[in-house]
């Protein structure tokens, strides 16, 4: 397959998703970079992994680059004692904070990054503890350290002051530091440092049997459970060379458009208290409580977790049940347009959503804006649209896009979306395919690699996997798990500037980024 | 203006009753009330602190106050401040970057004061467990006195963990 003109000798993964992956030279690295950004290509996600077996192998940097024709996941071999690999930061200003992390957790770095402050590693880790590093994992940790100061950029002139804002939020939120340098109360610049939630999820990956990893990577960030272990089954099942059930591929549809109505009735709801209309709270967590319940009833969980296992669905619905969730469609169809018009007609509402927060279109594309947000500037990609996988190449999913990039333009794309979703699960429910829900999986006895991609309500959700079945290891040796929020948080920050620090949680939960998913 | 009335009018009231011993509902928030005001001598003021969960706690602290569970109708308010707060309400597990985040908002709430854990993770480590990049349970950072297991436990269980805590404290020597 050739990239924009570039000749690669790339290996199609068995996923429902075209994927492809290929071992490059250092010296390819920049080139294939460079031929991404003249395709129009975006980048998903970069990583890395130690690929050493006693003296052989060597670590190893990963990028994975969106293109139109699918996803291309590129890996380069990192030799020599100083293990470095070429800085994509000037190509792709979203692998900044990746590369941090990438050194934080491999010991590998940028060549010449000019941003080589730690990232995740807020200094409580043991003392030159690299946790992807498996000499490193085989040891016992020694004790952990008390966290450091972070050296934030200041601003300076007269007049200027910062508000700190963070770990611990004011509202029942999840933690991260915003530090704002304002004039009055105009932000001149807002600087980010998250990583308070890293937990150590990818190296847990390494110690849980296959066949339940599901499970960890649906706690990944709860309000994502499904797009993230359907992305992981997707992985596993591709590495597996297993296809799933037809209808066990609709059900999991029906779970993700399900979580994507959840969130966005929650965002709503929140959006309108955070300018000051409580009863948008009220109405829209009224909505969410009545879909969660329903959930729970026929699902046996109130966000859905675990429902989705590799090889299929854990549970199937009754003819009776699935009734049920298409007059709930109904219901809350019908208040969510009175709400929409209320939300329309509400001129301090309006006020207070218009030209706040805005990502022009252009600024979206260069920085790499992803999901959500995106279509909120512009952007017009969704996977379940471009790339449609099993059961939406059979769906015509409509893609809401905006073009004002301002809080109100997210606002619209989530009712759009909502009622979009809405109309998806109806259909799916009255086309659902009879049959089997989940088929056995068998691992192969040899190394293999997996990938699994899938639009959530965020963003795109991406997994790669790699098995290692040989001389009866049969463990994970590698699972990366990407958060499209890693995209999205700096863009946060250019969203702010010139706004007004009481405009500032408006426009966050606008984005409604995940933390947990981003600090792993 | 007018289809927000009517919509309010529309729906009407939805809360519904704490989750009670046997008393009938109504009887049961006022007696939840009272007790509150026995005990703490005024409504109960909580400090949330999301210690490192995967946020599905989160979702459903938040649930609590929508009009169903109706908890500020209780007498239970979240606030902002640790200095307000008589409870800190923690999910976890601890992170590494959170423990002293953690420490700090403990030491900052006014003494007598109540944990409640939320969460497997809270309780203890959950699917994370402890390791580099974790400290495990709460307990193992602050003192816990009520913890409530669940992944994510729904909305009213923790709403009961927290009137456990408070019940208990009536018997809490200080």
């Amino acid at each position: 397959m050739q990239i924009a003109g570039f000749r690669l000798d790339l290996e199609r993964l068995p996923a429902p998703l075209p994927i492809w992956r290929a071992t490059v030279r250092a010296d390819t690295w920049l080139v294939v970079a460079r031929a991404v950004v003249d395709a129009g290509g975006r980048l998903v996600s970069l990583w890395g992994s130690d690929r050493t077996r006693g003296a052989a192998g060597c670590l190893v940097a990963s990028a994975a680059y969106a293109l139109n024709e699918g996803l291309v996941w590129l890996d380069v071999e990192l030799s020599g004692r100083v293990a470095t690999y070429p800085d994509l930061a000037p190509l792709f200003p979203c692998a900044t904070r990746m590369q941090r992390a990438l050194a934080d957790l491999l010991g590998v770095t940028a060549e010449a990054a000019s941003d080589q402050r730690p990232w995740l590693d807020h200094g409580a880790w043991p003392a030159h503890y690299r946790p992807l590093r498996r000499e490193d994992t085989r040891r016992t940790p020694s004790a952990g350290r008390a966290v450091v100061d972070y050296p934030f950029v200041r601003v300076e002139g007269d007049g200027v002051h910062e508000i700190p804002v963070g770990p611990v939020h004011a509202g029942i939120i999840e933690p991260g530091h915003f530090r704002f340098s304002v004039v009055g109360e105009k932000v001149l610049r807002l600087e980010q440092r998250l990583g308070y939630k890293h937990k150590g999820i990818e190296q847990r990956f390494t110690e849980v049997p296959a066949l339940q990893a599901h499970r960890l990577a649906g706690r990944i960030s709860g309000d994502s459970t499904v797009a993230y272990a359907w992305s992981y089954c997707m992985a596993l099942e591709s590495l597996a060379g297993r296809e799933i059930p037809e209808r066990a591929c609709w059900l999991r549809a029906l779970l993700l458009e399900r979580e994507r109505v959840a969130n966005h009735l929650g965002d709503l709801g929140a959006l309108g208290n955070d300018a000051a209309f409580a009863f948008g709270l009220a109405q829209f967590s009224r909505l969410r409580e009545n879909w969660l319940r329903l959930s729970n009833e026929v699902f046996g969980h109130r966000l859905t977790m675990d429902c989705i296992v590799p090889g299929g669905v854990a549970g199937d619905i009754s003819p009776a049940m699935a009734a049920r969730l298409i007059g709930q469609c109904a219901e809350i169809e019908s208040d969510v347009r009175i709400l929409r018009q209320i939300y329309d007609e509400h001129s301090g509402l309006q006020d207070r959503f218009m030209t706040t927060g805005r990502v022009s279109p252009e600024l979206a594309t260069r920085l790499g804006l992803t999901g959500l947000a995106a279509r909120a500037s512009g952007q017009t990609a969704d996977l379940r649209r471009d790339q449609p996988w099993p059961p939406y190449d059979r769906l015509q999913v409509n893609i809401a896009t905006q073009c004002n990039g301002d809080v109100a333009a997210r606002v619209a794309v989530r009712f759009d979306e909502v009622f979009e979703s809405l109309r998806l699960i109806r259909e799916i429910l009255s086309r659902l395919p009879s049959g089997e829900i989940r088929h056995q999986i068998h691992l192969p006895g040899k190394s293999a690699f997996g990938a699994g991609r899938i639009e959530g309500w965020r963003g795109e959700i991406f997994v790669a996997l790699e098995w290692d079945g040989e001389n009866g290891a049969n463990s994970i040796r590698r699972c990366h798990c990407h958060d499209p929020s890693w995209q999205n948080w700096p863009v946060l920050e250019h969203a702010v500037i010139g706004n007004i620090v009481p405009d500032f949680p408006l426009i966050n939960k606008s984005f409604n980024l995940s933390y947990a998913g981003h600090d792993l | 203006m007018w289809r927000t009335v009517k919509q309010i009018a529309r729906l009407g009231f939805r809360s519904e009753a704490a989750p009670s011993c046997d008393d009938a509902p109504r009887i049961e928030s006022e007696r939840i009330q009272r007790q509150l005001l026995a005990i703490l001598g005024r409504a109960l003021s909580i400090r949330e602190v999301d210690a490192g969960s995967c946020n599905a706690c989160e979702l459903e602290i938040n649930a609590l106050n929508n009009p169903y569970y109706n908890i500020e109708g209780l007498g239970i308010k979240f606030v902002a401040s640790p200095r307000h707060a008589d409870m800190l309400l923690v999910t976890g597990p601890v992170s590494r970057n959170m423990a002293q985040a953690l420490r700090r908002t403990y030491d900052a709430t006014p003494a007598p004061k109540l944990v409640v854990a939320v969460g497997d993770c809270g309780c203890n480590g959950g699917l994370f467990g402890e390791n580099y990049a974790s400290r495990g349970r709460v307990a193992n950072v602050i003192p816990v006195d009520v913890a409530v297991p669940g992944c994510p436990p729904p909305p009213i269980e923790i709403l009961r963990g927290i009137l456990t805590a408070v019940r208990r404290c009536r018997n809490k020597p200080d």
